[in-house]
């Protein structure tokens, strides 16, 4: 198949391109939750991205949570930005970093205001910006405008054997288009990180990779309290036919295809070293990965999934593959790409990845992925320990 | 070409995993070996569900499991040739 060369995205201030036109009400903190969904039904066009943080929270922890605000808010899927918090302070650090972009953004502190008041002030701006992003329309944008991140779930055999490399083989014929990838899952790695490790395209990633690693691994043995049997793998993954983490490791890194990654990112880091595949050291669980990745800039993500997981993001649209026939066909309405012909041998591998190569452009071009279509909308930081 | 019930990722790998709704007790299954293309067969021993693992060969306790043609985890409890290989007689090496 001949790839195309371009696909329709909106343009953004700062060069970046988004392939959704989002505006968003960001709450600070957890009890800035109820004036973000407020103003969100009042003004249609705008989303609320509720979560449940954001107080009394420090050092690393309180660095990353402020990553992930920032970095939600720079997406270029995202065309404006209302942030909310309880105080001034935390609000204006958020704003002041979005701004950057050139997009429009304003801040508002709900404390000496209160909630109706400032629910008030929050959709008349909110209304202003709605009505502007609704004009923007979508142009011809280069495929290296595409940060393409991935991440798989509720996995099992099938996704090692089908659905992980379909995406392995997007990714091999994509690079070469100056396009941004991205995978994470530190603990998923597990069993294949000496495999992984091999493919850091420097000595600094390799040696990056591997404390990665070496340190969420030391986190689990000092925590964990069994084996971590039913988290991983998980009781779904069991029933899938997968046994043991190493099994799923090797499975889950079948997504790379035969690419190298270049650097490390921190959780919800924007990648900064250019085109090219980068790992970002992430949980597992698919909603705070795929958050942390939608952070770190992605703009379309790919998730292939075996017993059939059902995550959305609310900014980052998520395409799910599925190469178990049984969850193609009792799961039908959250299945985006269907590649279990590799299974009966009725598709190869290349076949499938082109599948999803068209399928992708398809989305990153306007149409709704079945996540979105839902309303899926999981938005989950990661905390790294409990707040003071 | 018949149809595949089994895919072998590795050349080197001991199991094979079911892509078909299931097999049966004494079935007469055909496995292709990604790796190479090349085509087994075996027979099963247990009835096992899509997305599960046979034993391609006999397994005794403290062997390594080979799939992607790397060490997936240890034997916990001997397995026969044909035999269902999962949590019940296989763990990992990790955690």
């Amino acid at each position: 198949m001949e790839i195309p060369k371009s696909f329709l995205g909106y343009k953004r201030e700062n060069g970046r391109a988004g392939t959704r036109n989002h505006v968003i009400i960001l709450p600070v903190d957890d009890i800035s939750n109820a004036c973000a969904e407020a103003v969100a039904n009042n003004i249609k066009g705008t989303i609320a991205l509720p979560h449940s943080y954001g107080r009394l929270q420090f050092g690393a922890d309180l660095e990353l949570h402020f990553r992930t605000m920032i970095g939600t808010g720079k997406n270029p899927n995202v065309a404006a930005v209302i942030v909310v918090g309880i105080e001034p302070k935390w609000t204006k650090r958020i704003v002041d970093a979005i701004a950057s972009t050139g997009k429009p953004v304003e801040g508002f502190s709900i404390e000496g205001v209160g909630d109706i008041d400032t629910i008030a002030k929050v959709s008349k701006k909110a209304q202003e910006f709605s009505m502007w992003a609704s004009e923007k329309q979508r142009e011809e944008c280069p495929m290296s405008d595409l940060w393409i991140s991935v991440k798989c779930g509720e996995s099992d055999t099938t996704s090692g054997l089908a659905s992980n490399p379909t995406v392995g083989n997007l990714m091999d014929k994509l690079e070469p288009f100056g396009v941004h990838l991205c995978f994470g899952e530190t603990s998923e790695l597990t069993g294949a990180e000496t495999v992984c490790e091999k493919r850091g395209k420097t000595p600094e990633a390799q040696a990056k990779f591997k404390k990665t690693w070496n340190d969420y691994n030391d986190f689990i043995l000092k925590e964990a309290t069994d084996d971590l049997s039913e988290s991983q793998p998980t009781a779904g993954n069991i029933a899938g036919g997968l046994t043991t983490i190493e099994e799923k490791a090797f499975g889950n890194f079948q997504k790379i295809g035969g690419c190298q990654f270049i650097d490390v990112l921190e959780p919800a880091e924007e990648p900064t070293k250019g085109a090219g595949l980068y790992f970002m050291d992430t949980s597992s669980a698919a909603a705070e990965c795929v958050t942390l990745q939608a952070a770190g800039g992605f703009n379309i993500h790919l998730f292939p999934t075996g017993q059939g997981n059902i995550i959305g993001n609310p900014i980052e649209p998520v395409i799910k593959l599925t190469a178990n026939p049984l969850t193609a066909k009792t799961m039908s309405e959250h299945i985006d790409v269907d590649v279990s012909k590799i299974l009966s041998r009725e598709m190869n591998l290349s076949q499938a990845g082109d599948e999803l190569i068209k399928s992708t452009l398809r989305v990153a071009n306007g149409r709704l992925t079945c996540a979105e279509a839902l309303g899926h909308k999981e938005f989950v930081m990661t905390k790294l320990y409990r707040s003071a | 070409m018949s149809n595949t019930d089994i895919i072998i990722h590795d050349e080197k790998d001991n199991v094979g995993v079911v892509v078909i709704e299931k097999i049966t007790p004494d079935q007469d299954c055909n496995c292709w070996v990604m790796e190479n293309d090349k085509s087994v067969s075996i027979q099963s021993k247990d009835e096992i569900p899509l997305g599960h693992k046979i034993a391609m060969t006999d397994l005794n306790e403290g062997d390594t499991i080979l799939k992607y043609g790397h060490d997936i985890g240890k034997v916990v409890k001997n397995i026969k040739k044909g035999e269902h290989v999962h949590v019940h007689n296989v763990k990992t090496k990790k955690w």
